[in-house]
């Protein structure tokens, strides 16, 4: 068994409205910057044993299918590094 | 008949619904989502609250209680079952209902009186209307704004499973009686079944009189009207 971290990001579909990106964006507009727009992603790094990265991977991609990201407004990636 | 009010950890609308439907003489009791669902269950509410605070999604942890397979296999039996807003979010977030209701485009939480069209009357929820009747009942909420693949939308408005849109006094749907931004104005939808629906607004706190308008009492008449086979 090898240890990685998977790390699982988890974002709006494009189109999805985001008010709290919006939000976020009008904040800093009120700071002074100049920005042409901001995403906000959840970003889950999960600790895991596994006999392959490949293994790890297919893990944490069902953890992200069964919970972490909600199918009907999130698209997700999955990314895997020895720890 | 007993109506089972499943408690989550943070469920809080719960002894509202059990006030409601007991003075509507309709038997509830609340269950604890550990226990499971009673064996005289007949029907299920899913109660407003904000369960695990909202961690992750609203809905998304209590969804995954082991009790919510039991609510979907009661479900398909026929078993009525309510969503009301946390409970709606769970409703969707478990796939009992399609769709998702997320955060407002307000960015705000939003506590106010709104008006709902009805838009079908031949389900058990809306027996006691007529169709397009406008009735009046309360949100509260931050995360209520109901999201859906467009196709998909346009597949649930065919199927005719949209049941309430917030609209105006007199019925007119459109963004300036949107309160969350939904898609359509979509306030609240029916499952598979037309025994299980789910919706943002909260009908157990439009039914005592003590507390103002009682609209909502013929939503919570659902459960009688599935007990008497309408």
């Amino acid at each position: 068994m090898t240890a990685y971290t998977a790390t699982v990001t988890v974002r709006l579909k494009r189109g999805v409205l985001d008010p709290e990106a919006e939000t976020t964006k009008q904040a800093l507009e009120r700071l002074d910057f100049e920005l042409e727009d901001l995403r906000s992603t959840d970003r889950f790094e999960i600790d895991l044993d596994a006999a392959s990265a490949d293994a790890a991977h297919e893990r944490a991609s069902e953890m992200a299918e069964r919970l972490l990201a909600n199918p009907t407004i999130h698209d997700y990636d999955v990314e895997v590094d020895e720890r | 008949m007993t109506v089972s009010i499943v408690r989550f950890g943070g469920s809080n609308c719960d002894r509202d619904a059990e006030r409601a439907l007991e003075h509507l003489g309709i038997d509830a009791e609340i269950v604890w989502h550990e226990d499971g669902l009673p064996a005289d269950t007949t029907g299920i509410v899913l109660p407003g609250g904000f369960s695990y605070g909202d961690y992750l999604r609203a809905g998304a942890m209590a969804a995954r209680s082991p009790i919510m397979a039991e609510v979907r296999e009661a479900a398909a039996d026929g078993t009525p079952v309510l969503g009301v807003c946390n409970g709606a979010q769970i409703g969707c977030e478990s796939g009992l209902t399609e769709g998702a209701f997320t955060t407002n485009e307000s960015a705000r939480f939003q506590c106010e009186r709104v008006f709902l069209r009805v838009e079908r009357a031949d389900t058990p929820w809306t027996d006691a209307y007529d169709e397009g009747e406008v009735i009046e009942v309360p949100i509260a909420h931050g995360e209520g704004r109901y999201e859906i693949d467009d196709d998909r939308l346009a597949e649930l408005e065919d199927e005719n499973r949209v049941l309430f849109r917030y609209c105006d006094e007199s019925g007119e749907t459109g963004s300036d009686v949107n309160p969350n931004g939904s898609k359509h104005n979509v306030a609240g939808v029916l499952g598979d079944r037309d025994t299980v629906a789910v919706l943002m607004p909260h009908p157990e706190r439009a039914t005592l009189p003590d507390v103002g308008p009682t609209d909502g009492q013929g939503i919570l008449r659902g459960f009688e009207s599935v007990a008497d086979g309408v």
